[in-house]
């Protein structure tokens, strides 16, 4: 009997929904453990470190990682992973584009450890001990990983052959890359493997969508009913669609919640919160200078919603130190 | 002590700014060396993808020149450019980009003078704020 192929998955900076999402496989789980065996899964399997270490390098045939990057563990097992896998794949949006967990890069590493272990309200800490890579207790030497300045997108430290977005992907997708990778009929190397054009061209409400947008105010959902079956740009309440990668299914849509951006930018876009900017901007029907003042006023926080997933992987990657 | 040069990175539209700007150089006005031109077929072409692409690759400021309010080649890109510019000037502000470092005027092809001036008030404002540490 021939050996099946190899697979591995990982987890870094996450919250575990990736995961949730290949249990999510349900029956089609038996699909491919026919096809392959899970080698490496932290999460449902008792593998060690070791374990990993043992095999030869490119013995894996291909390992989904999900999770953004900012610890030194991380990045350890994201190389060493590399190492042994002949595929890696960045597997949901935080892999993909830094995710949620990237906008902790509007902030200074020191700031983020201050508000986790001084300042937040629940949290009791009269001596101000903050986590060290290197600490003495009750005269043993403890080790922790150490906690990067930045958080980076999983091709930041690593070559990524193929990327899966979405937070977290559909069950769907993450079948057919990993049945793709083992039949080997995946396509050009760098590709996202979901739609190549936006969500708002496959989008379910396309039809109630005028052909010139205009409004003179955005609403948030908090402030008003909107109409189910209708275009949401359409009833000035912010959709990211025009400016994401479909091939989610449209899943937010038919939940009756406008597109947040989570399968990210489309080939041609670098940068999608600049994207999202331009198209949202150009929607406002007015010329006065003061009335656009206002209108854009009504975005409390324009920056933590246009790059909401991709902030870590964007041209400027956070905010600046200065 | 040598003095901060700021980069100053231009968007120029093509029917009016940057005839102005060749207008001030045909005229021999003397405007700082700061200016890194790049010529557009409408201020409405700058895409704030450029913008923040500048600001990362080291400008330290950008300006983009379009036609006056109503005198658009291609009757508004202008105010595209404005809807734009206002959105963006905000977001910067996030980033830890002061909103001096991005100015948007408007420039036509006879404005000789206005170019420079605009162009040196911009290059002061920036000495100002000093350079954009990455």
């Amino acid at each position: 009997m021939t050996e099946k192929p190899k697979i591995a998955l990982y987890w870094c900076s996450s919250c575990g929904g990736c995961e949730e999402s290949v249990v999510d496989l349900a029956e089609d789980i038996l699909t491919v453990s026919e096809m392959a065996d899970i080698v490496f899964w932290p999460v449902a399997l008792d593998f060690k470190y070791k374990d990993v270490e043992a095999l030869n390098d490119g013995e894996i045939a291909a390992t989904l990682i999900n999770g953004a990057v900012r610890m030194d563990e991380q990045e350890e097992m994201a190389k060493l992973l590399r190492r042994k896998s002949q595929l890696v794949m960045a597997h949901g949006a935080c892999a993909h584009l830094g995710g949620v967990p990237g906008l902790a890069n509007f902030f200074e590493r020191q700031d983020v450890l201050d508000r986790s272990y001084k300042e937040v309200p629940t949290v009791k800490n009269p001596e101000g001990t903050l986590p060290e890579v290197q600490s003495v207790a009750h005269g043993r030497e403890l080790e922790l990983s150490g906690f990067h300045d930045r958080v980076r997108a999983l091709d930041q430290v690593v070559d990524v052959d193929y990327y899966i977005p979405g937070c977290p992907p559909t069950p769907e997708l993450i079948r057919d890359a990993i049945i793709m990778a083992l039949e080997g009929r995946l396509p050009p190397k760098g590709s996202v493997l979901a739609e190549k054009k936006a969500l708002c061209d496959t989008c379910p409400r396309r039809d109630s969508r005028p052909e010139r947008l205009r409004i003179k105010e955005f609403k948030r959902l908090h402030q008003t009913e909107w109409d189910p079956e209708k275009c949401f740009l359409n009833q000035a309440l912010i959709c990211l669609g025009p400016a994401t990668r479909g091939g989610c299914m449209a899943r937010c849509i038919h939940a009756n919640m406008p597109c947040r951006g989570c399968f990210g930018p489309t080939d041609d876009v670098r940068d999608q919160g600049a994207k999202s900017l331009s198209f949202l901007a150009s929607m406002i029907d007015s010329k006065d200078e003061k009335e656009l003042e206002r209108i854009a006023d009504s975005i409390p926080d324009p920056a933590g919603l246009f790059y909401r997933y991709s902030l870590a992987s964007s041209l400027l990657k956070g905010k600046i130190p200065g | 002590m040598n003095r901060f040069e700021p980069i100053i990175v231009g968007f120029l539209c093509n029917w009016c700014a940057y005839e102005g700007a060749d207008a001030a150089g045909r005229a021999r006005k003397p405007y700082p060396v700061n200016l890194r031109v790049i010529r557009v077929l409408c201020s409405g072409r700058t895409d704030p993808q450029f913008v923040l692409e500048a600001f990362k690759e080291g400008a330290d400021g950008v300006l983009i020149l379009g036609c006056h309010p109503g005198e658009c080649h291609y009757k508004e890109g202008n105010f595209h450019t404005l809807k734009r510019y206002i959105m963006l000037r905000k977001m910067l502000m996030q980033f830890g980009i002061e909103e001096d470092r991005l100015r948007l005027d408007w420039i036509s092809a006879s404005e000789r003078d206005r170019f420079v001036e605009v162009v040196s008030e911009m290059v002061e404002r920036v000495r100002e704020l000093g350079p954009l540490v990455r």
